[in-house]
């Protein structure tokens, strides 16, 4: 464990040093500040507080800004070590393999969960100074930010995989471009596609649930736009909140088992690599 | 499984194989432990191969290793803080300082924190400890990876081309680094391109084409196996020069590049017969005279083209 956080401290210098912390928390804290500072004004009545209002506008960013960030920090995380040669000397320390992918895994997670911290604090913080009366529930804005993590945890994980299975960081760094437009974009294409063709019969229902609960980025739209709190108004899903009835702790699960999975994946795969 | 009394590496019949490329063919070596041995070959020789099998990042397709009696997994997961390891190419992170990275490794290695600073003044980086690396130059560079390898105690150093970028002065430094290691009883294996440089620096010398041992030995081995002439350089007086030609030309191989410089080749085993001789015939017109053994290029030349050992 020791050796694991060795490893976590030494990702960590090194992202402060190159500016990756900076430039991460800089992006996250500015599309924060303007949803905050934008999107605290709504106009007409309105069923939700300010709280519900900032959660679904963060929320509706993170599902595109989070997993790019996390896949752009973590593309490369093997394949580089591999060819600056440090891998190699890495791995004639007393370590095992799979302490240097965990323990760098680990420095990534925090670097992307301080600038996740830091920007959406500093919304928070915006909205709670500049709103007169808060109401509503912040609950819900915790419960973004923890999922929000998670998802990042997810796209880091599948960067991991990816960095170990392919060797150069330039492939890898098209693949990790291919996976997020598939994911976070292409994904949701296929899915107003099929719902526009299925003619409201059952099968095609489920089918479209059951595809919906199998990406991550939708697993986390759900549980935090959808549901039936203040939030899923806000958001326009309230309307299809009873066709959602997974509860949060289901919807957590998934996302762990796709943080879980490919980091198991990688870690199996990186052990029995060639070096 | 009890070591082998003394040896620190002992090979039998190990082979690699990557897919149907075969990097090293079965090949025995064992080295005594604090001895040192130059592997030499060219590129694709299979030292870099070797030297994966020994510090176990890549097990052998057939055949066996064992450091220090124990087969690879066993070592590393009991004695790997007792190897030290210089990689052929290495970039270490360059935003950190050259004492950061120092530090994080020693850390890793369980070194004590105060041999940080000694080692970054054993290899001329006091002074530019906190620059960052990136701003180090590849001899500098290549100094702070030979700190790394030092961390610890390693009773086992594994270099890979370690002198390559390294300026003339520091070359010099750097081996007597390594013969200070050896007395203090680290077994050596280093790897080389520049065979004038290490030619008298390790006990032994290992001549490695296409992923076979070629040649073992002392670099007095290698000349007497190699069975190749000494060169006798003689400068003479004016005259002397061709009174030596006609007095020995019949008998051995000479060269007269200039007038008064006779260069004859001989058996190793009659050098001294010859060199009475010159002075015999022609003692009063010679103003100097070097015997010069083969050099480990003229070696390494012979053993990789002459065939199989």
């Amino acid at each position: 464990m020791r050796r694991t956080l060795l490893i976590a401290t030494a990702e960590i210098r090194e992202g402060m040093r190159n500016r990756w912390i900076l430039g991460a928390t800089s992006v996250l804290t500015l599309f924060a500040m303007s949803l905050a500072v934008l999107g605290t004004a709504p106009i007409g009545e309105i069923k939700a507080g300010a709280p519900a209002v900032i959660t679904v506008s963060l929320a509706s960013l993170s599902v595109y800004v989070v997993p790019l960030l996390a896949l752009m920090l973590s593309f490369d995380a093997i394949g580089a070590e591999a060819e600056r040669g440090t891998l190699l000397l890495l791995l004639t320390y007393p370590l095992t393999r799979r302490q240097v992918l965990l323990g760098k895994f680990l420095g990534h997670f925090v670097i992307l969960a301080q600038a996740v911290l830091t920007g959406f604090g500093a919304a928070a913080l915006y909205i709670v100074f500049s709103t007169e009366t808060v109401i509503g529930d912040w609950t819900v804005y915790g419960a973004m930010l923890g999922s929000t993590l998670l998802l990042g945890a997810v796209f880091l994980s599948l960067g991991y995989l990816l960095s170990v299975i392919v060797r150069s960081p330039a492939t890898a760094l098209n693949a990790a471009l291919g996976l997020w437009l598939a994911l976070a974009v292409f994904y949701d294409f296929l899915i107003l596609g099929l719902i526009l063709a299925e003619d409201g019969d059952l099968i095609g229902g489920k089918l479209i649930g059951a595809l919906l609960h199998a990406n991550p980025v939708d697993v986390y739209r759900i549980f935090n736009l959808g549901g039936s709190g203040a939030a899923a108004f806000v958001s326009g899903m309230a309307g299809v909140s009873g066709f959602d009835a997974t509860s949060p702790a289901l919807l957590l699960g998934i996302m762990a088992a796709w943080v879980a999975v490919p980091l198991w994946a990688a870690i199996v795969l990186f052990e029995r690599r060639e070096v | 499984m009890n070591a082998v009394a003394g040896l620190a590496i002992d090979i039998k019949a190990a082979a690699k194989r990557y897919g149907r490329d075969e990097a090293l063919h079965a090949m025995d070596l064992a080295l005594p432990e604090g001895e040192s041995l130059a592997l030499i070959g060219h590129n694709g020789a299979g030292k870099t191969t070797l030297l994966k099998l020994i510090l176990g990042l890549t097990q052998p397709t057939t055949g066996s290793l064992r450091v220090w009696g124990m087969p690879p997994l066993e070592y590393k997961a009991q004695a790997a803080a007792g190897v030290g390891f210089l990689p052929e190419s290495i970039a270490f992170k360059g935003h950190l300082s050259g004492r950061e990275i120092l530090s994080s490794y020693a850390a890793l290695k369980g070194a004590k924190p105060g041999q940080v600073r000694e080692l970054l003044g054993v290899v001329g980086l006091g002074t530019d400890a906190d620059r960052r690396v990136r701003t180090y130059s590849k001899g500098m560079r290549q100094r702070l990876g030979l700190a790394q390898a030092l961390l610890g105690t390693p009773r086992l150093l594994i270099l890979d081309e370690p002198t390559s970028g390294l300026d003339p002065e520091f070359r010099r430094q750097f081996y007597e680094l390594i013969g200070q290691q050896q007395s203090l009883g680290a077994t050596i294996v280093l790897s080389s391109h520049s065979l004038t440089e290490i030619e008298a620096q390790t006990d032994r010398i290992a001549i490695l084409q296409a992923g076979r041992l070629k040649q073992l030995g002392s670099l007095e081995d290698l000349r007497l196996r190699s069975g190749l002439p000494v060169r006798v350089r003689v400068v003479t007086r004016s005259g002397g020069g061709n009174l030596i030609v006609a007095a020995i030309g019949d008998t051995y191989r000479c060269e007269q590049p200039a007038g008064d410089l006779v260069q004859i080749w001989c058996d190793r085993d009659e050098k001294v017969q010859l060199v009475n001789r010159l002075f015999e015939q022609a003692g009063e017109h010679i103003v100097d005279l070097d015997l010069i053994p083969p050099r480990l290029d003229d070696l390494f030349t012979h053993f990789v083209d002459v065939g199989p050992a």
